[in-house]
């Protein structure tokens, strides 16, 4: 899987004349709906950078796009008014995020390489099974997990989000697909040696995974890191929640402070954006691959 | 006998490495689809054990009016403009992004940036923006109340889905587009063709897959909205904003009695629909024998 492969553009060709007014106007036109849907997809996050530096009694006031007056309050209050709150929320969510990040995309590694390599019975049923559920919709399982969680024992704390997330459908079937397409040579001349399943897995197929497991494991950490309902129904206390959580319970406690909230809304979009800048080929290829792969 | 002994190795490798995802299958999925369908025919609100009521969740279902008059017509309405709206603008911004253009990845990478934020932040930022004061009215000078007004709020959150979903769909028509083979156009060409032809006989038909697959993902997910209808109405206006999946929520664990059984049976209800649409729109673009 190539990293960052986005294709050439199309040559330049020669069409026939009928045409011509399209290649007139075409340039301009793709241009002017480029151009404005940027603004469109970055206008709301510039103002609330704008606007989460500025005071509070200037929530609503122009200037709209410069930072006057500007303070550095909301940010402040963040981390010393409510320091019990915000960084417990993020140090939550990164922990969950994190380790699932890593727990699950190991986890689903080894189910995709079972599911594409080994031979054994059920092997056929389970898969087709898997992509079954993953037909279903998550309302479905909501009410049932939730019950399931609350005879674990687990309710209202971050075991509640990592019991059920360390494997999933979607992964699995990901590295299936990743695994199918792989070639063979390695691992047969390894066979030849006598190695057995796991140090083929482990030792040689693992590493030469990467690409695709850093994909899973960006996907995961992005989807556990914006994650909403799940936590929302299975945690309680205020100083369990993760950030989304925790946003959204702290607009309705002090939804005075609006200021604070576009503030505290930058500790959940800032990290993952920057992720997402870092290693933005494994983003859109991922998608691709995986949406392609389904279609 | 030393065959059968590496065979039998390569059966528990197998259900070793996949044990961890077969503990969630088994656990997570499967017991919890059959226990979801056990409660959608029972009574439970959580402080007595589950009472069978057999059909009684569904009929009730056929004339609860919040049910019938609110959650299942916002629904299908939200479906049907968010999802062609949203496909119709990623296929458009792939198009353009598909062509010889200056800043093609910065494009990009702009326009996927809302799907990387989640959607409580995307709520928060819509719900002040969208304020009565807020800078969407003033910047096009008006004073509209959008999302406490019943005939806006449910609009509203359509526009904020429709604004944040849209880059992923363009990321994969973008790279559906990419996918194909530049000497079909080049073989079209020297055969004469004009680019019309060209769009109908090439591109709409090799695309055809992915847009099945986007309209499909678009469905999927329209059907489910929960987060932005959470953060931004909770299901008001007069219940304006009030759909299925609210509507589960709202009945398992919002209200002072828990329906536990009740929530569970429009969860299956709205599978139900997911899976009707999905059929129906895959007889319509997957038309065989035109391609």
């Amino acid at each position: 899987m190539a990293v960052e492969a986005m294709a050439p553009a199309k040559p330049v060709v020669r069409y026939r004349d009928e045409f011509a007014w399209w290649d007139r106007i075409k340039k301009p036109l793709f241009y002017g709906v480029l151009i404005g849907w940027s603004i469109i997809a970055v206008t709301p996050f510039f103002l609330t950078v704008v606007f989460s530096l500025k005071p509070l009694t200037h929530l609503y006031e122009p200037p709209f796009f410069l930072p006057i007056p500007f303070t550095l309050e909301n940010y402040l209050k963040v981390v010393t008014e409510f320091r019990h709150l915000f960084p417990r929320w993020m140090l939550n969510s990164a922990f969950v995020a994190g380790l699932l990040a890593v727990v699950r995309t190991l986890f689903c590694a080894m189910g995709g390489y079972a599911f594409a390599r080994l031979r054994f019975p059920g092997r056929d049923l389970l898969f087709w099974a898997m992509l079954v559920t993953m037909m279903i919709p998550g309302q479905v399982t909501l009410i049932p997990n939730f019950l399931i969680v609350r005879q674990m024992k687990l309710l209202d704390s971050l075991m509640a989000l990592i019991v059920p997330g360390i494997a999933g459908a979607f992964g699995v079937f990901m590295m299936t697909q990743f695994y199918r397409n792989l070639p063979r040579e390695l691992e047969e001349a390894a066979m030849i040696d006598g190695a057995g399943w796991f140090t083929i897995f482990f030792r040689i197929v693992l590493p030469i995974s990467r690409p695709a497991l850093l994909t899973l494991a960006l996907f995961t950490f992005q989807g556990e890191w914006n994650a909403f309902m799940w936590p929302l129904i299975v945690l309680n206390s205020p100083e369990k929640f993760t950030l989304p959580l925790g946003l959204s319970w702290f607009k309705g406690e002090y939804y005075t402070v609006y200021s604070v909230v576009l503030a505290g809304s930058m500790f959940n979009s800032v990290p993952i954006l920057l992720l997402f800048f870092l290693f933005q080929g494994y983003f859109t290829r991922g998608i691709a691959l995986t949406g392609l792969r389904e279609g | 006998m030393r065959i059968r002994r590496r065979q039998l190795g390569e059966w528990i490798a197998a259900y070793v490495l996949l044990s961890p995802y077969l503990f969630v299958f088994l656990v997570f999925n499967v017991f919890a689809i059959a226990y979801a369908l056990y409660l959608s025919f029972t009574y439970f609100d959580l402080f007595s054990p589950p009472r069978w009521v057999g059909l009684g969740n569904y009929l009730y279902l056929l004339r609860d009016n919040l049910f019938l008059q609110k959650a299942v017509p916002n629904t299908l309405k939200y479906v049907a403009v968010v999802v062609p709206v949203q496909t119709v603008i990623s296929l458009l911004l792939a198009f353009a992004l598909d062509q010889e253009i200056k800043f093609r990845r910065f494009f990009r990478t702009l326009f996927y940036v809302p799907s990387v934020t989640s959607s409580v932040v995307i709520s928060l930022i819509f719900l002040w923006l969208f304020k009565k004061t807020g800078v969407i009215n003033q910047l096009l000078g008006l004073s509209i109340d959008w999302l406490t007004s019943p005939t806006f709020a449910l609009p509203t959150i359509m526009i904020v889905n429709i604004w944040a979903t849209t880059g992923t769909m363009m990321v994969i028509f973008l790279a559906g587009l990419q996918d194909i083979p530049v000497t079909y156009y080049e073989a079209a060409m020297i055969d004469g063709a004009n680019r019309w032809q060209m769009l109908r006989h090439i591109t709409i038909p090799l695309l055809r897959p992915v847009i099945f697959f986007v309209v499909t993902m678009g469905v999927i997910g329209c059907f489910q909205v929960f987060d932005q209808i959470y953060v931004m109405t909770a299901g008001g206006p007069l219940d304006s904003t009030t759909t299925i999946a609210y509507l589960i929520y709202k009945w398992a664990f919002q209200s002072t009695t828990p329906f536990m059984g009740r929530a569970s049976a429009v969860a299956f209800v709205l599978a139900g629909m997911i899976l009707i649409v999905t059929v129906i729109q895959r007889r319509l673009i997957e038309r065989p024998g035109e391609v």
